[in-house]
């Protein structure tokens, strides 16, 4: 059983920690750091819930060990609306389209479509779409989900119909 | 649903990390993309004593083009096989791939995209965009899930897989690499290094079909390869299954049906009996192993026949 002292960046800001080798990163991100919005579904990858961004990609946190993000950016849905409150695009268009429910999937679909839609590049929406094959929610039906996704993607790509 | 408690090292070079897996007398597991290893950790299926973590170090990590074979002849498992020494034309160029390349960053790869079209076509659909950020290519083929896509596709293309531990460097070819569902030829002290894929003609037609319920699931069956096409022949064909044996199962007598042959003259429905005499299905509460070879044997019709009249249209 070995420890180790880790630094990394959490909603931006600069933090050091010790971990334990087998500590998952979705269990340091919400017990050691309070991160609560990461939420944990199924613990082996399948659910997508606690999808969080690192170093600006989508990633399971139930599917990574804390201490291999010494040295990562990691941003939980916390992270995203501004300080005064203001929803992040992503957060808004889900509310607008009615993609929550029960609430629980939710902080998961938002990271992963955060993390495609602030990269460089706007991905349509079959991009996004198939990207959200990676959620599993058991409330909505995914139409509320889907109509937000489309909403986010850029125009040239496929509609919804 | 925690991981048992284990040493956790991330080294920085090759040497560092084939030291460890040998002092630890088969104790040890690899960490690669953790996309498969982190569930069975959760799940205490695997409770190694130590964890090596080869994400950090970068001589696993790139795409490479060589273009000698002259030092890149394949050895043959020990057991050996009935086929003895049969040595195919020797390429005169590869893609070397690192076992830690991403499968997002296979997709995203401007040689990969031009030299193995396949490989990126295969990697699309190995688990869901979240996972294919982390997955690797060098994990998948590792581990040997006899449903995955990767591991079939580089039994198809001819691929070989670069081994190194603390008792030197050896090659595996994909094809030999398969014992059994999640058994490989790799020793516990065994680190792959490099992945390498020969070129194909630059007339090569690829062959990809995969039938799952949903998107990311598993392949009930799935079918991947290349067709190498000369003056109206097939000069050279790589097929392998997926979903259909314990292990992914090359197409071997439809590989050689085909080879020699004009494209204008086969007979699609026929081989397509051919290839699936060449695999070994069976029964789970996804499919039935009856159910499997009718897919396959339409699949397979389909994928020749449309790969043939796109050729042919051209």
């Amino acid at each position: 059983m070995s420890e180790h002292k880790i630094e990394l960046t959490i909603n931006g800001r600069r933090q050091q920690a010790t971990v334990e080798g087998r500590k998952t990163l979705c269990d340091f991100l919400r017990v050691d750091t309070g991160c609560t919005g990461v939420h944990v579904g199924c613990e082996h990858g399948v659910c997508g819930a606690c999808t969080v961004i690192i170093d600006g990609l989508a990633v399971r946190s139930c599917l990574m060990l804390a201490v291999q993000t010494d040295g990562c950016a990691v941003t939980t849905v916390e992270g995203l609306a501004a300080p005064d409150g203001a929803l992040h695009p992503v957060q808004q268009a889900l509310r607008d389209e009615h993609g929550v429910q029960c609430g629980f999937c939710t902080p998961g679909v938002v990271m992963t479509l955060a993390a495609l839609t602030d990269g460089p590049k706007r991905p349509d929406a079959d991009t996004l779409l198939d990207a959200m094959s990676g959620h599993i929610c058991r409330c909505t039906g995914y139409q509320g989900i889907r109509r937000a996704a489309c909403k986010l993607a850029s125009k040239t790509g496929a509609e919804k119909p | 649903m925690k991981p048992a408690p284990f040493d956790y090292y991330a080294p920085r070079t090759i040497e560092e990390a084939y030291k460890l897996l040998a002092e630890a007398g088969g104790g040890a597991t690899v960490l690669a993309g953790g996309q498969t290893l982190m569930p069975l950790l959760a799940l205490r299926m695997s409770q190694p004593f130590i964890l090596v973590d080869i994400n950090k170090i970068d001589a696993l990590k790139g795409v490479t083009r060589v273009t000698n074979s002259a030092g890149s002849r394949v050895e043959r498992r020990a057991s050996g096989g009935p086929q003895g020494e049969a040595q195919e034309a020797p390429s005169t160029s590869a893609t070397r791939i690192g076992p830690v390349v991403r499968q997002n960053e296979v997709i995203a790869d401007e040689t990969l995209r031009r030299c193995l079209p396949v490989l990126v076509t295969a990697t699309r659909h190995v688990g869901h965009h979240q996972t294919r950020n982390r997955g690797t290519i060098g994990g998948s083929i590792a581990l040997g899930e006899p449903a995955a896509e990767l591991p079939a596709t580089a039994a198809a293309l001819g691929a070989s897989i670069e081994v190194r531990s603390v008792r030197g460097t050896r090659r595996v070819r994909a094809d030999e690499m398969y014992l059994a569902p999640y058994a490989t030829a790799l020793e516990p002290d065994e680190l792959i290094t490099t992945i390498e894929f020969p070129d194909w003609p630059s007339d090569t037609v690829p062959l990809f079909r995969e039938v799952a319920r949903r998107p990311g699931d598993f392949a009930l069956v799935g079918l991947v390869g290349a067709l190498a096409i000369e003056s109206g022949r097939i000069s050279r064909a790589g097929i392998a299954w997926f979903g259909m044996g314990p292990v992914p199962m090359k197409a071997r007598q439809a590989e050689a049906a085909l080879t020699g042959q004009s494209v204008a003259a086969l007979d699609v429905q026929s081989i397509a009996e051919l290839a699936v005499a060449d695999t070994a299905p069976f029964d789970d509460r996804h499919a039935s192993a009856e159910y499997r070879r009718t897919v396959g044997r339409r699949i397979f019709a389909r994928a020749l026949g449309e790969a043939l009249n796109v050729r042919q249209a051209a």
